[in-house]
């Protein structure tokens, strides 16, 4: 399940319950669209109960990475579970995504 | 055949000669008389009666009839050959709740066998106490292994399933937890496995704590000897899950043939729905972008190759193993799409201007794409019913404990399921006439009742899973053996008939035969008294008596041994449970309850004679002739079902032999 919320710095949080695969993964790229019509500069994805991700789910996540910065926003990934992080290092992505350990440290990053 | 087996057939020439003329007379006056009634005299003006009524009769012809080739082959084995001077035998004792005393006084004889052996207690109860027993008497003793947890346990037939894989005798032997052995059982079996071809040998069951009246009817004479030596003659003696010696190498073949059923079964089962199946997976991704759509179409389309392919004959290893394969491709287009894409968009996001630091080159090479791509993270597994079609279709077995499974799982009488396939496999069987075991019966009607429902049940499942009139594999005559077993359970509707006939009669003036008395009698009377004749011929010297009262008197549980083993075939309902009280004394007083059905019926059978009579007196009833026709069969009727009075009043011995070691 795919929640967008919005922090009260004004950053939109994406929450992931549960699976980030290619069944979610159309609700995830909408919730991001959403989060960045709001222009609201950054987004936060919270990994922290997502316990897997395929490779479709990789892919709306960079998806999301390009529409926020096409957006002049940012997107950052926060508290990715085991499964997650192992994926991010298999594809040399934790690089480009740097793994947040909190959704605040993701934040105060900015 | 080895020369040896065949050896004198003790039953003299003369008796078996005596019993095939009768046979053919019994056949050529029985076709004579149902001929006469199907062609000339059913009255269908009361077709509603006269229909079922000749129906009945039809039945009890076949019945007939397949006694006869029964008998018509019966065997009376020579002396056996001496057993085999260095056969490995495990020896066991099968028990789920019975009292540890019992079981010990059952395992302590089975101990004590001379012939070299080992003896095994099987708790399915995993009772610690039982264990404590088996481990001083210097026993064996086995439960479940681990792989059962949360799996179907099938009953008898998974505890034996279980020992097979824990032990490793050539030959096994399998005893009720209350039969005690014979210490020459084994001696007096084993040297029948010299034929290489036989698979099992079968011992009669005989039981101690009944006396000569039985008034539960649980001896078996004519089952315990003519009928399993008839059987015997056209190689199909069955197997009756205790006292029977078992040739491990045949079950396991069977165990190993079973699972290639079972593969192709679940396989094909699986390739069956799957469209159904990929269509729910398009439900679930509706919304999930045309690379899930593109993928789904692979998956559809690795169904449809596989199904030509099973069609087609291909070791289903193969045809499992390549759908795998195709089902895991579609899952690496999915995956190369998602990281050209992610290439793409990386791509664009490093020629973009904005915050800087992030090294926007990666090296998705083929070993990331191999990783993402496999079964655990691919993304079809995403779909919760593409994951789980494939899954089936694979050669696991996944919902089974074990595979291989030597003892038939598809009916509660496991025994004679395994034996049918055992012949369908070419395997032959022995049934040794010899009491070598002695075993406890059932004390009171209600446990008599719950064993009776069960073994129809079983039999009635097992007649519509594994039909043996379609078995390959099976010749002829044993196709009819096992048919006749079958077919005799259906007799509780034939008694219904019978029961409502002379009541119609006598009640109504409904005749179901159009005919004048003089013609009726001459062709039945010919009819019934072969069948009488033969049916003495054969039972010779035994009490059957009993056992002819109980085919007819328990007609009620006959009857719902039918439906409820056609509703769990058919409509995969429960079997419904037996509550069999524990010990004969919990109840005091008569059982009446439990055979009301029957007492009801008397009760009406009396009223009918009653009305009768009134109506002979009268002048309303259609003749003299017919009232006291239908009189004689209520009487009949009445001599029959009486038998549930003494077995209602029946409480077993004062003291309860069951728990006196």
């Amino acid at each position: 399940m795919i929640e967008l919320d919005t922090h009260p710095t004004g950053a939109a949080v994406v929450r992931v319950d549960g699976r980030l695969t290619m069944v979610d993964a159309p609700a995830f790229r909408s919730a991001v669209t959403e989060a960045v019509g709001e222009a609201a500069t950054t987004v936060v994805v919270d990994l922290s109960a997502c316990a897997f991700m395929d490779s479709s789910g990789l892919g709306a996540v960079i998806a999301g990475l390009k529409a926020a910065r096409q957006a002049g926003g940012d997107l950052r990934i926060a508290a990715p579970t085991t499964q997650v992080l192992t994926v991010l290092q298999l594809t040399n992505l934790e690089r480009v995504l740097r793994p947040f350990g909190s959704v605040a440290e993701a934040l105060r990053a900015g | 055949m080895s020369g040896r087996h065949q050896a004198l057939l003790q039953v003299g020439d003369a008796r078996r000669w005596g019993i095939r003329v009768l046979v053919v007379l019994t056949l050529l006056s029985g076709v004579n008389y149902l001929a006469w009634r199907w062609l000339d005299s059913i009255n269908w003006a009361q077709w509603w009666l006269a229909v079922p009524l000749v129906l009945a009769e039809t039945y009890s012809l076949l019945d007939a009839f397949l006694f006869g080739a029964t008998v018509w082959r019966i065997r009376q084995r020579a002396e056996p050959p001496p057993p085999p001077p260095d056969a490995t035998v495990d020896v066991f004792v099968t028990t789920y709740d019975e009292p540890v005393d019992l079981v010990m006084a059952t395992a302590r004889a089975a101990r004590d066998i001379p012939y070299p052996h080992r003896t095994w207690v099987l708790d399915d109860g995993a009772r610690p106490e039982m264990q404590d027993a088996a481990r001083t008497a210097g026993v064996g003793y086995l439960t479940r292994s681990a792989d059962w947890a949360g799996m179907p346990r099938h009953a008898k037939a998974g505890n034996l399933n279980n020992a097979l894989l824990a032990t490793d005798g050539e030959f096994l032997l399998v005893l009720d937890a209350d039969q005690v052995p014979h210490p020459t059982i084994l001696h007096r079996t084993l040297g029948w496995f010299d034929d290489q071809r036989v698979a099992l040998v079968q011992t009669p069951q005989w039981f101690s704590n009944v006396d000569d009246d039985d008034v539960l009817g649980s001896q078996a004479p004519l089952f315990y000897g003519p009928i399993q030596q008839g059987k015997d003659g056209w190689n199909a003696a069955y197997f009756c899950g205790s006292n029977a010696v078992l040739r491990r190498e045949a079950l396991m073949q069977l165990g190993v043939a079973g699972y290639v059923r079972a593969v192709e079964r679940s396989i094909r089962d699986a390739l069956r729905t799957a469209g159904r199946v990929i269509a729910r997976a398009r439900t679930e991704a509706r919304t999930a972008g045309p690379a899930v759509h593109a993928a789904l179409d692979e998956v559809a389309w690795a169904v449809r190759r596989a199904r030509v392919e099973v069609a087609a004959g291909e070791p289903v290893s193969e045809v499992t193993y390549r759908f795998q394969q195709r089902v895991d491709e579609a899952g690496r287009g999915v995956v190369t799409d998602d990281l050209a894409r992610m290439e793409a968009d990386l791509a664009e996001i490093a020629e973009m201007p904005g915050p800087p630091g992030a090294v926007l080159t990666t090296e998705l090479d083929g070993a990331v794409l191999t990783r993402l791509a496999q079964r655990d993270w691919s993304p079809i597994a995403a779909l919760d019913s593409v994951k789980a079609l494939v899954s089936s279709v694979d050669v696991d077995l996944a919902g089974e404990a074990q595979p291989v499974m030597p003892l038939a799982t598809i009916s509660v009488t496991e025994d004679m399921a395994t034996s049918m396939r055992l012949h369908a496999m070419g395997w032959r069987t022995v049934y040794h006439h010899e009491v070598l075991a002695r075993g406890l019966a059932p004390q009171d009607l209600a446990a008599m009742l719950a064993q009776r429902l069960r073994w129809s049940q079983g039999t009635l499942q097992l007649a519509l899973r594994q039909n043996p009139l379609l078995q390959r594999g099976l010749s002829v005559g044993q196709r009819l053996m096992y048919l006749a077993t079958m077919w005799s359970y259906l007799t509780g509707f034939a008694a219904l008939v019978y029961i409502a006939a002379p009541i119609a009669y006598l009640c109504f003036g409904v005749r179901p035969v159009t005919a004048d008395g003089d013609a009726f009698l001459l062709h039945l009377v010919p009819f019934l008294l072969t069948t009488l004749l033969l049916f003495r011929v054969v039972g010779h010297g035994m009490p059957t008596w009993r056992g002819q009262q109980y085919d007819l008197a328990l007609f009620p549980v006959w009857i719902r041994a039918c439906t409820t083993a056609a509703a769990n075939v058919l409509l995969h309902r429960d079997l419904g449970f037996v509550v069999t009280p524990k010990t004969a004394t919990a109840r005091p007083g008569p059982a009446w309850r439990l055979v009301r059905v029957q007492l009801v019926t008397m009760g009406l059978l009396v009223a009918a004679a009653v009305v009768g009579l009134v109506r002979l007196h009268l002048g309303v009833a259609p003749s003299a002739y017919g009232t006291w026709a239908n009189l004689t069969w209520v009487a009949y009727d009445l001599l029959v079902l009486s038998v549930v009075v003494p077995a209602a009043r029946h409480l077993g011995p004062a003291t309860d032999e069951r728990t006196t070691a």
